[in-house]
């Protein structure tokens, strides 16, 4: 082909090769970005994000300021903060969802510990403490009813013990925090486990040989490890427990001392049909939820997060 | 183990408390199953009498195999279309370094993060203004929102440790595009995808809060109307309630026994990687 062109079309590309060559020296320079054809696979997944999860919440976002009974965009909000048993939900999920989550994290620890390293048994032990996740809320919330109520089981015991009166643990706090604590469990363990058999055992082993005893080894060694973990593992099961909703309406006292976040928020958008007001309340529980992890995460950022010597 | 039964008063507090806290669960667990095959039980430590009646009741007065056909339905759309969206993107994000990719994988990872209510509520707003809330549409739609971002999140990984050179080596070899990923990579993520696909269908079938807020009366899964079983609790005896209880968590079990085989415990929470 080349050798029908003339020198002088050698030299000068007619107008429409040189807007190929233009054409593919853009092509190549995104590629260069990594921008190429292989990208067209992200669109299906983007519009899907787009469309179900980026859009519904703006026009939640958007419609919380635009209160059903008109008035200042921001009546939904001034709502909220003055009506002290909506105001009041802040303080209850929290009260909830930090000693779950709080709980969930440091009990995992210490049993995590045990279990790492090979013993006969392990896999046997790991699933039955992996069974809650399958109880779901209302095998849970029935279980504890029965069990925990007044003439369950628990309450037999306990009365055999020579208490006086059964203990009230459902329809209340206890219940609904119990409940969190049985769901929490076993995320917060798979996590801790997982995270703490990814820390390299050669490296406590190192610290024994120069002397540092268990403690010590603990404290300096495995710690400071595994607290980076341990503060995303605190995040995801504060997520878990702040969106409790089914447990604390069965086991709770849902008009009262359980009254969560999320059961505000669902009973003023579907049952009262007050979408806007609604969605006002599940912007504030992002916010709230957001404003909790952000404050661990910073907390996170002060720790060491190099190498854990291990595959993780 | 050895170590573990000479060892010290926090080695045995420990161990004390987890078989506390399994003997617990074994009485919930228990007094629910108890329950469900009681024929009556008040007050006493156990029931008076035992029968498998309340599971045939359950069966047919809550319309138990319609439910389940639903669940069923629900629960492999869902898994499909996931995979179908999750696992192109995936391969896009481990392949790949373009500009807006940090953008783009916080929004994959938002979904996972947030509580179901927050997103939860304006996603049914949104459903129920177009008249989608209340189908079987919505409540795929629904339970998408967590799906497919999960299956984004697991698989990443997984095709990053995928060498290209073995994509290189099938495009000399003259294989166009499509050959590469029928006959190439689909094969190699076999694995990746039914450990993914798996995952997921357990999260669906126990997704309570996305379903419950868009379900109608013919799409609720088997979660959903147990809590309505629950709740309208007054009319119908305890036991039924029950019993659909321990019929929804054997199903879970199958379901998390079959999991296990394919994938590691530690993969049933999530599969986050470390933000370096």
């Amino acid at each position: 082909m080349t050798a029908l062109l003339s020198p002088r079309d050698r030299e000068s590309p007619s107008p429409r090769d040189r807007k190929s060559l233009e054409r593919a020296s853009l092509k190549h320079r995104l590629a260069e970005k990594g921008v190429d054809r292989v990208l067209w696979l992200l669109v299906p997944g983007a519009v899907f994000v787009v469309l179900l999860f980026v859009y519904p919440f703006l026009y939640g976002l958007q419609l919380s300021f635009q209160p059903k009974g008109g008035g200042s965009p921001f009546q939904n909000y001034i709502t909220f903060f003055s009506d002290s048993y909506l105001a009041e939900t802040v303080w209850i999920t929290l009260r909830l969802g930090l000693p779950a989550a709080l709980f969930n994290v440091l009990a995992s620890i210490p049993i995590a510990f045990r279990m790492r390293g090979r013993f006969r048994g392990k896999r046997a032990l790991t699933t039955l403490l992996v069974v809650p996740i399958t109880l779901g809320t209302v095998l849970t919330a029935e279980g504890l009813l029965a069990f925990f109520g007044p003439t369950g089981w628990f309450n037999r015991i306990w009365m055999a013990l020579g208490a006086d009166e059964p203990a009230k643990l459902t329809h209340n706090y206890w219940g609904v925090l119990f409940s969190l604590i049985i769901t929490g469990f076993p995320f917060a363990f798979l996590l801790t486990l997982s995270y703490l058999s990814g820390i390299d055992p050669t490296l406590e082993q190192a610290a024994a040989t120069l002397g540092a005893s268990k403690r010590q080894r603990f404290r300096t060694i495995t710690m400071p490890l595994l607290a980076p973990g341990l503060a995303v593992t605190f995040c995801l099961s504060f997520v878990l427990a702040f969106s409790v909703f089914p447990s604390a309406v069965m086991v709770g006292n849902p008009a009262g001392e359980t009254h969560v976040m999320s059961i505000a928020a669902y009973e003023t958008a579907l049952r009262d049909n007050d979408f806007a007001m609604g969605s006002a309340i599940a912007m504030l529980m992002a916010l709230v939820m957001l404003i909790v992890i952000g404050v661990v995460l910073i907390w996170r950022a002060t720790l060491y997060r190099g190498a854990t010597g291990g595959k993780g | 183990m050895n170590r573990v039964l000479s060892a010290r008063p926090v080695v045995w507090l420990t161990w004390g408390a987890l078989i506390f806290f399994m003997l617990n669960l074994v009485g919930i667990v228990g007094a629910v199953v108890t329950n469900s095959f009681a024929e009556s039980w008040f007050g006493t430590w156990l029931p008076d009498g035992y029968t498998g009646k309340w599971y045939g009741e359950a069966w047919r007065d809550y319309r138990l195999l319609d439910v389940l056909v639903v669940t069923f339905q629900v629960a492999i759309a869902v898994v499909v279309i996931s995979v179908l969206i999750g696992v192109p993107t995936a391969y896009a994000l481990a392949r790949r370094n373009f500009p807006g990719k940090k953008l783009l994988n916080v929004l994959f990872l938002l979904p996972i993060l947030m509580p179901p209510m927050t997103y939860g509520i304006p996603l049914a707003t949104v459903l129920y203004k177009f008249h989608l809330a209340g189908s079987m549409f919505g409540v795929i739609a629904a339970n998408l929102v967590p799906a497919v971002p999960f299956v984004v999140l697991t698989m990443t990984p997984f095709i990053e440790q995928i060498d290209t050179k073995i994509e290189s080596a099938a495009r000399m070899c003259g294989a166009n595009t499509v050959a590469i990923f029928t006959r190439v990579l689909a094969p190699l993520l076999v694995p990746g995808i039914l450990a993914a696909s798996i995952l997921v269908l357990v999260r669906t079938v126990g997704m309570f809060e996305l379903t419950f807020l868009t379900a109608g009366p013919t799409s609720q899964t088997l979660v959903v109307s147990l809590y309505e079983a629950m709740s309208s609790a007054g009319i119908r005896p305890q036991q039924m309630v029950d019993s659909m209880a321990v019929i929804y968590t054997g199903s879970m079990l199958v379901l998390l026994v079959i999991a296990l085989r394919f994938v590691n415990p530690t993969q049933l929470v999530t599969r986050l990687k470390e933000p370096s």
